[in-house]
């Protein structure tokens, strides 16, 4: 690593680092991230869906589409490894 | 070749496992309702069952249980289920995947996700399952 490289990366860890000490705390229930639709999902996840685990109830019901593009993904994976490497073509 | 190892001790231990890991799959995607757990994580589980007996067995007598054309097979049977499960609520009068207009009589709109939910989850440990399967054998280069 030559010394720009070097100054490069120094110089943006310290702007990232600038930058964060400015973010709200996320363990406040008045930061951002708890203020949207967190508090429905914590009030809701139970009667509307009767699964006591949120995160489950979030990745499958509310989020269900995005999880159905991460399982096509993974079997697209799976396909991509069928079509390029040919199990019988070993050491051709 | 009777095992990839030809051990006695590694292939006995890798046969009593191997039934508590599938049952243990099947514990985690269930449980995801109620605790850490999933269709991710339980068809992760599944494929490494899988994968020992293929390192224990020996592929040659492993793959006339558990073919790689039944991994593939595995895999497209479980988006089939998830799509169908996003499908059938279409066709019955509600948006795509709300669990709630699933054509199951006798149940709450509220247990209807919830059988939703696992009927999902269930469906991304297959996909998870047959995929991992599928790369294991590709990646070992192993005959048909």
């Amino acid at each position: 690593m030559n010394w720009i490289t070097g100054t490069v990366l120094a110089l943006f860890f310290g702007l990232l680092v600038y930058a964060e000490s400015d973010l709200p705390d996320s363990r406040e229930a008045s930061a951002p991230a708890r203020t949207h639709i967190v508090p429905r999902y914590v009030e809701q996840s139970y009667p509307e869906t009767h699964t006591p685990n949120i995160v489950t109830s979030v990745l499958a019901d509310y989020r269900g589409y995005d999880t159905l593009g991460e399982t096509v993904v993974i079997l697209t994976a799976g396909i991509a490894v069928i079509l390029i490497l040919p199990r019988s073509g070993r050491r051709q | 070749m009777r095992g990839s190892l030809e051990n006695v001790v590694v292939e006995g231990v890798s046969r009593f496992l191997v039934p508590f890991i599938q049952i243990f799959a099947l514990y985690v995607i269930t449980h995801g309702h109620y605790g850490p757990g999933g269709g991710f994580q339980g068809g992760v589980i599944l494929a490494a069952s899988i994968m020992l007996l293929r390192l224990s067995l020996g592929e040659e007598y492993e793959h006339r249980r558990f073919s790689p054309t039944l991994a593939t097979v595995v895999a497209a049977v479980g988006i089939l289920i998830y799509a169908v499960a996003g499908l059938l609520p279409l066709a019955w009068g509600g948006n795509f995947l709300d669990y709630a207009y699933l054509p199951i009589p006798g149940l709450s709109a509220a247990e209807l996700r919830y059988h939703g939910i696992l009927i999902v989850e269930t469906g991304v440990g297959l996909v998870v399952w047959g995929t991992l399967v599928i790369l294991f054998d590709h990646l070992m280069g192993s005959e048909p």
